[in-house]
C-alpha cells in the first residue's frame, strides 16, 4: 500500500475549508517559513479511499476478537462517542469565559467525583496524558509527600518481578532506586521477600492487583500494612482495574494513590496511538500535591500538562460511568472475570494455564511443555491465530512465565465468541502436532507475513522523506 | 543445542572460560535461543567491579530485556565493544562472542560443567 505522501499529486485540491470570515493577519517576516510544508495533495475521493484502505488492513475490536492480555481491548459503546462529539464539548476552549464552560467543568467535576468513588480515593486529576505519564505523576506524589516532611532518606521503590515494565521505569525516572522482589510461586507478592527489603529507605511500593498473571493477591491488606509500617506509601497501577471496578476499591486495599487509564477501562478506543487520558487519584494526605491547571483551577497549582488533559476522553468516561451506573460498573467487572474463567476452562486440556486456579479478568497460558513436544513456540501460535481472524494475545509477558500467552477476553464478548475462540485454540493445538512447519511460517493469509523485527527495532524507518 | 565441554556454566545461562587468571564471560547457546534475536546490548566499563550472581549489563531481544549476570566477582579488564554494533553475533556465535573479561577474581558462583548444564537446560525446557 502506498503512503498518503506517495499518492499526492501537485496542485490536486479539495474545497473543504469555508471562506475566511475574519480579518486576515500576517505573521512577522521572521516567523514565516521559507517554503510551504510538504503536505499531501489529494482529492476527497482518494483521501477517503486511502483511510478506508488503511482501515481494511488493521484488526480492531470492531473487526473481531482481540484478547490482548493486560490491555483490556473491549468494545466501546457508541453513545460514548456520540457524547464526545457534541458541539458544546468539541467547540469549547479552556480559556473561554467561565460562563461559557460551566457544562464542561461540571463534566470534569462529576467524573472526578464518580472515579474517586470507584478508586476509594479523596481527590483526582485528569492532567496526565495517558498511563505512563499517570504512573510518573503518582510516584511524584509519593516523592513530594516524603520531601515535604523533610524525610530525605527514602530512596527506594519496591516493584515485584511480575510488574509491568513501566513500573520500574517510572520509579527510575522519578529518581528512585528500584528494588525488585521475586514473586511467590502463585505470582503473588512473597511476604517474606517484601519484609526483607522494607526499611527506613523505602519510599513506596508499586503494585497491580489483580496482578499480571490475573490473580487477586489475597494478602493485599497485609502488604499495604507492612509498607505503611515501614513509613512507605503504596501506589496502585490501575492497568487491571477492569477486573475489580465497583467491586473492591484500591483505596480500601490500603493504597495511597492510583492511576487509571481512562481509555482502557472507561470506553475510549485505544491502541491506535491516542489520545488516551489518565486519572490519578489519591488519599487526602496527598491531595495538596495533586497537579491541576493553574489557569482553570486557580494560581499556585503545579501542572504536569496543560489545562484539563484530554477532555473528550473524560467525556467518554463519564458517559460510560453514567450509562452503566452503580449496578452496571461492578456487573461489567464480574462479567470480565466470568468470561476469562470460561475461556480458560474451555482451553484447558490443550494449552496449559500457568496457574491452574480461578483467575480474575485474564489468564496466562504456559506453552513451554507444548513447545518441547512440538517445536511450536508461543510466537508461532500467536502468528497462526492471525490466519484464523483473531488478534493474538499478549506474548512473552509476564516474564516470570516462559512461552507465555496472556488472554483477556473482556466482558463485551458473547458466549458464542468465546466458544469459537476456544475451538480455534484447540484446532491450533492439533495443528501443531500434525503440521508444525505451517505454524513456523504463519501467517499465510494476512497483509504481511513475518516482519523483520530485528531491523524494525534496530533501524526503524518512521519518517517519510521526500525523494 | 551446543554445550562445549571446556566451559563452565551458570544457572542464569552464562558461560565462563578461564584463561590463566582471567575469566572470559558470555551467554550460552541456550540463552540466545530462548531470547530470540538480540537487537541491543548494554555493556559495562573497563575497570568496573562485578559481583558473582549480580548483573553487569543487559541484552535486549525482540521479546524482552534480560540482565546478564557475572559468574565471578572481580574487576572488568576488557569489554567486547564490537557487540554494540553487531549484537546479532550473540545469536550466530554465542561461544565466540565473549562479552567481558574479569581479572582479580575474589569469588565464584556455583558453576556447572557441560554435562550438568545440559541436564539443567533439559529440565528448564
Amino acid at each position: 500500500m502506498k503512503l498518503i505522501f506517495e499518492k499526492s499529486v501537485p496542485g490536486r485540491k479539495m474545497t473543504l475549508l469555508p471562506a475566511c470570515d475574519v480579518e486576515t493577519v500576517e505573521l512577522p517576516a521572521g516567523l514565516r517559513r521559507a517554503s510551504a510544508p510538504a503536505l499531501p495533495e489529494l482529492s476527497e475521493t482518494d483521501l477517503s479511499r486511502h483511510y478506508t484502505e488503511l482501515n481494511q488492513h488493521v484488526h480492531g475490536v470492531n473487526c473481531g476478537f482481540y484478547p490482548l492480555g493486560s490491555c483490556t481491548m473491549k468494545y466501546n459503546p457508541r453513545i460514548d462517542e456520540e457524547m464526545a462529539a457534541l458541539p458544546g464539548f468539541t467547540g469549547i476552549h479552556p480559556l473561554a469565559p467561565a460562563s461559557a464552560t460551566e457544562g464542561c467543568r461540571e463534566v470534569l467535576d462529576t467524573a472526578k467525583q464518580y472515579l474517586c468513588e470507584v478508586f476509594g480515593m479523596d481527590a483526582c486529576t485528569f492532567q496526565p496524558a495517558a498511563g505512563a505519564h499517570g504512573e510518573f505523576t503518582g510516584v511524584l506524589l509519593i516523592k513530594q509527600y516524603h520531601l515535604s516532611r523533610g524525610d530525605t532518606k527514602r530512596t527506594k521503590i519496591i516493584v515485584p518481578d511480575s510488574a509491568h515494565g513501566t513500573n520500574p521505569a517510572t520509579a527510575h525516572m522519578c529518581g528512585y532506586d528500584v528494588v525488585n522482589i521475586p514473586s511467590a510461586p502463585d505470582g503473588c507478592v512473597d511476604l517474606e521477600a517484601l519484609k526483607a527489603v522494607l526499611g527506613d529507605d523505602t519510599a513506596g511500593l508499586m503494585l497491580t492487583n489483580p496482578n499480571t498473571v490475573g490473580i487477586f493477591d489475597e494478602n493485599i491488606l497485609e502488604i499495604t500494612r507492612l509498607v505503611h509500617e515501614a513509613g512507605g506509601l503504596c501506589y496502585y497501577d490501575g492497568a487491571n482495574l477492569n477486573a475489580v471496578m465497583g467491586v473492591v476499591r484500591p483505596g480500601d486495599m490500603g493504597f495511597d494513590c492510583i492511576h487509571s487509564n481512562l481509555h482502557k477501562t472507561f470506553a475510549t478506543p485505544h491502541g491506535g496511538g491516542g489520545p488516551g487520558a489518565c486519572a490519578v487519584g489519591c488519599k487526602a494526605h496527598l491531595a495538596q500535591f495533586l497537579p491541576q491547571s493553574a489557569l482553570m483551577d486557580g494560581e499556585g497549582h503545579i501542572q504536569v500538562r496543560s489545562f484539563a488533559g484530554n477532555f473528550l476522553v473524560v467525556v467518554r468516561a463519564l458517559t460510560y460511568l453514567m450509562t452503566l451506573g452503580r449496578e452496571g460498573i461492578p456487573e461489567a467487572a464480574q462479567n470480565a472475570v466470568l468470561n476469562a474463567n470460561y475461556l480458560m476452562q474451555k482451553i484447558k486440556g490443550t494449552f496449559a494455564p500457568a496457574f491452574d486456579r480461578i483467575c480474575m479478568h485474564e489468564f496466562v497460558l504456559d506453552l513451554s511443555e507444548f513447545k518441547k513436544q512440538t517445536g511450536v513456540s508461543a510466537l508461532d501460535v500467536a502468528k497462526t491465530l492471525i490466519d484464523y481472524g483473531m488478534h493474538p494475545p499478549t506474548m512473552y509477558f509476564p516474564l516470570i512465565v516462559h512461552e507465555a500467552l496472556m488472554l483477556e477476553p473482556t466482558e463485551t464478548e458473547s458466549r458464542e465468541t468465546l466458544d469459537w475462540a476456544a475451538d480455534v485454540f484447540r484446532q491450533l493445538f492439533d495443528l501443531a502436532h500434525q503440521d508444525p512447519a505451517y505454524m513456523h511460517s504463519a501467517p499465510h493469509n494476512a497483509q504481511i507475513g513475518r516482519p523483520d523485527e530485528v531491523r524494525a527495532t534496530r533501524t526503524p524507518v518512521v519518517r517519510w522523506v521526500k525523494a | 543445542m551446543n554445550f562445549p565441554s571446556e566451559l563452565k556454566y551458570t544457572k542464569d545461562h552464562e558461560w565462563l572460560k578461564m584463561e590463566g587468571d582471567v575469566a572470559v564471560v558470555g551467554i550460552t547457546d541456550f540463552a540466545q535461543h530462548s531470547l530470540g534475536d538480540v537487537v541491543f546490548i548494554t555493556l559495562p566499563q573497563e575497570g568496573d567491579e562485578v559481583t558473582a550472581g549480580e548483573s553487569f549489563g543487559d541484552v535486549e531481544s525482540v521479546k524482552a530485556v534480560s540482565d546478564v549476570m557475572s559468574p565471578v566477582s572481580g574487576t572488568i579488564s576488557a569489554v567486547n565493544r564490537d557487540l554494540e554494533d553487531a549484537p546479532e553475533n550473540l545469536n550466530s556465535d554465542p561461544y565466540g562472542s565473549w562479552i567481558i573479561r574479569i581479572e582479580g577474581i575474589t569469588g565464584t558462583e556455583d558453576l556447572m560443567d557441560a554435562a550438568a548444564y545440559e541436564a539443567f537446560c533439559a529440565e528448564e525446557g
